[in-house]
């Protein structure tokens, strides 16, 4: 993966202590910005992704030569418009795309961290990120945005930095990962590990790539993004590229060729080990419990206006997991706001051109705006 | 706006902390928010009017207000607003007990199907009331619970709930409904708006 190149790399020089106990220093985070930062410094939005995301939020993504992963809804016009907002995104730490993570070299052995790398959480993730803020000389950020594991930064980073935003917009997430959540993101460990290729994390030296593990997590995650109806609805019982079943194990059916291209493609462009620490990330994050069980105590201290968003046929972070927030907002007052979207997309709606959704998102930033 | 509008609006003082339950598309909190410098929230079950307040910058939580009511603190709004929509719960006094608990006070107003035109179109045609403010069917209407004025009246009187103001409206005509006028503003009366506390 060369990512040397198209990457803008902010070395943090202030040591950060991970939650795990650890402190690093000197770590690289690798962003990448949309628009221009005005004047008064107060038309910036943070937008943090999701667990395969990367900075490159819309346009060509210039490594995967692809559309950046929220091209619906960030650009010129759209719903985050960057004519007037300026968008940074930072990819997480423990990713893969040139942030401080598993594939690193680790200066101790020369080689990559694999599963020497510390065990990050999201708070590290948003600490982590928080230091775009003085590389930029942004005092107030206009909003933070995340769908997804980016919602959960979002949480994070107004629970940690309670003054540091006018408007937060978690979309489709939880504020604390389910017994499911936790259940399909080990079934993605599992096979990662279940590899022969893995080598116990260390397959770059051993010059190996686990790609029928990270193929095989990557398809199950799949599923879990998308809806019955939807999936229905597009492959139904449709065979692939023939006129009859086969009565073998190639793919007959469509549905079986299209989890296993997006399984293909993914490993083109994503870390094993990356895969590994994010999930964990994800499992690990329990906003409640760092305030003692009660959620609403992680917002008491923002005047943030919070703009919630869920989907119908989201099953992996369901509306009522997104209402539990808004309901922790309600207790002490905040100013939240809440809508449920329909769509038949499931969890990956918020990627995709919902146009209910992405009314709704422009409308909340913009009409924010103008009230500045 | 309509004059339903106009008067809850007059009832509420400047720079107060208002829900609207059931704030349709936001006409009242807007101008509750430009011309009374309220802090106004809206809870409203319409997805598609969820999305016409979020275009207007108000800010609406989508949800029911036989369940979602009970996530917001004792006595957290000054007011909260309850407009023609209370015939159309299953629980009536549950959601009235929930309005008095979240706010200090409630503005409550109610199609009244005590007025006249009501009475006359059920003695005469003897079929279910159709009017202006009551336009549906009686298969597809949404309005399960109806009262008049007076049933509201009583309602509150038994349950200890303290009316400040009752209002009558009549077209264009808002007039003071007290014990002894009760029965006439009861006939001619279209809506009522009920001003109360507990």
């Amino acid at each position: 993966m060369n990512t040397e190149n198209n990457v803008k790399t902010l070395i943090v020089k202030k040591p950060l202590k991970l939650d795990c106990g650890k402190t690093i220093n000197e770590f690289p985070i690798a962003y990448e910005t949309y628009g221009s930062l005005n004047e008064k410094k107060d038309n910036a939005i943070l937008v943090f992704h999701a667990l395969t995301g990367d900075q490159f939020v819309t346009g060509q993504n210039p490594i995967t030569k692809k559309d950046g992963w929220w091209s619906y809804a960030v650009g010129p016009d759209k719903a985050i418009d960057t004519k007037k907002y300026f968008v940074i995104c930072a990819n997480v730490m423990g990713g893969c795309m040139g942030s401080f993570g598993p594939s690193h070299e680790d200066p101790n052995t020369g080689t990559a961290f694999g599963t020497n790398f510390p065990v990050i959480t999201i708070n590290d993730m948003v600490n982590a990120q928080y230091n775009l803020l003085d590389h930029f000389g942004i005092d107030k950020l206009f909003s933070i945005a995340g769908g997804s594991m980016g919602g959960m930064q979002v949480l994070q980073f107004i629970s940690n930095f309670p003054d540091k935003a006018k408007t937060v917009i978690p979309i489709a997430c939880t504020s604390s990962h389910s017994a499911q959540n936790i259940a399909f993101n080990e079934l993605g460990r599992q096979a990662i590990t279940a590899d022969s290729n893995w080598k116990d994390g260390d397959y770059s030296s051993k010059n190996t790539i686990p790609n029928k593990g990270l193929a095989v997590a990557r398809m199950a995650a799949h599923i879990t993004y998308l809806s019955k109806k939807g999936l229905q609805e597009k492959f139904g019982r449709k065979l692939q590229e023939r006129e009859d079943l086969k009565f073998g194990f190639d793919a007959d059916f469509q549905i079986e060729s299209y989890l296993r291209y997006q399984g293909s493609v993914f490993v083109d462009r994503f870390d094993a080990n990356s895969y590994l620490y994010i999930t964990r990330a994800m499992d690990y994050f329990d906003l409640a419990k760092q305030f003692k069980g009660n959620l609403s105590d992680a917002f008491r201290a923002t005047k943030a206006k919070f703009f919630i968003i869920s989907f119908t046929s989201d099953w992996l972070y369901p509306t009522q997991e997104n209402k539990d927030i808004v309901i922790a907002l309600n207790s002490i007052g905040a100013n939240v706001g809440f809508v449920e979207i329909e769509s038949d997309k499931g969890h990956d709606s918020f990627l995709l051109n919902v146009p209910d959704f992405l009314s709704a998102l422009k409308n909340f930033l913009d009409k924010s705006y103008t009230e500045n | 706006m309509k004059n339903e509008f106009q008067v809850i609006a007059e009832l509420i003082e400047k720079d107060k902390k208002v829900l609207d339950v059931g704030c349709g598309d936001g006409i009242l909190m807007e101008f509750l928010k430009n011309n009374k410098n309220t802090n106004i929230r809206g809870l409203e079950i319409s997805k598609s009017k969820v999305q016409e307040c979020i275009a207007k910058g108000l800010t609406v939580i989508e949800g029911n207000a036989e369940k979602d009511l009970k996530q917001f603190p004792d006595k957290s709004f000054e007011y909260v607003v309850l407009s023609q929509t209370l015939q159309a719960f299953l629980n009536p006094e549950l959601v009235i007990n929930e309005l008095l608990r979240v706010g200090k006070k409630a503005i409550v107003t109610i199609p009244n199907f005590g007025y006249w035109r009501v009475r006359l179109h059920l003695l005469i045609k003897g079929t279910m009331p159709i009017t202006k403010t009551l336009p549906d069917e009686w298969y597809n209407t949404p309005n399960i619970h109806m009262c008049s004025i007076k049933d509201f009246f009583y309602f509150a009187k038994s349950r200890n709930i303290k009316i400040f103001k009752s209002l009558a409206i009549n077209n264009q005509n808002v007039s003071i409904i007290n014990d002894s006028n009760l029965t006439i503003k009861n006939f001619f009366a279209d809506l009522g708006i009920f001003l109360i506390e507990k």
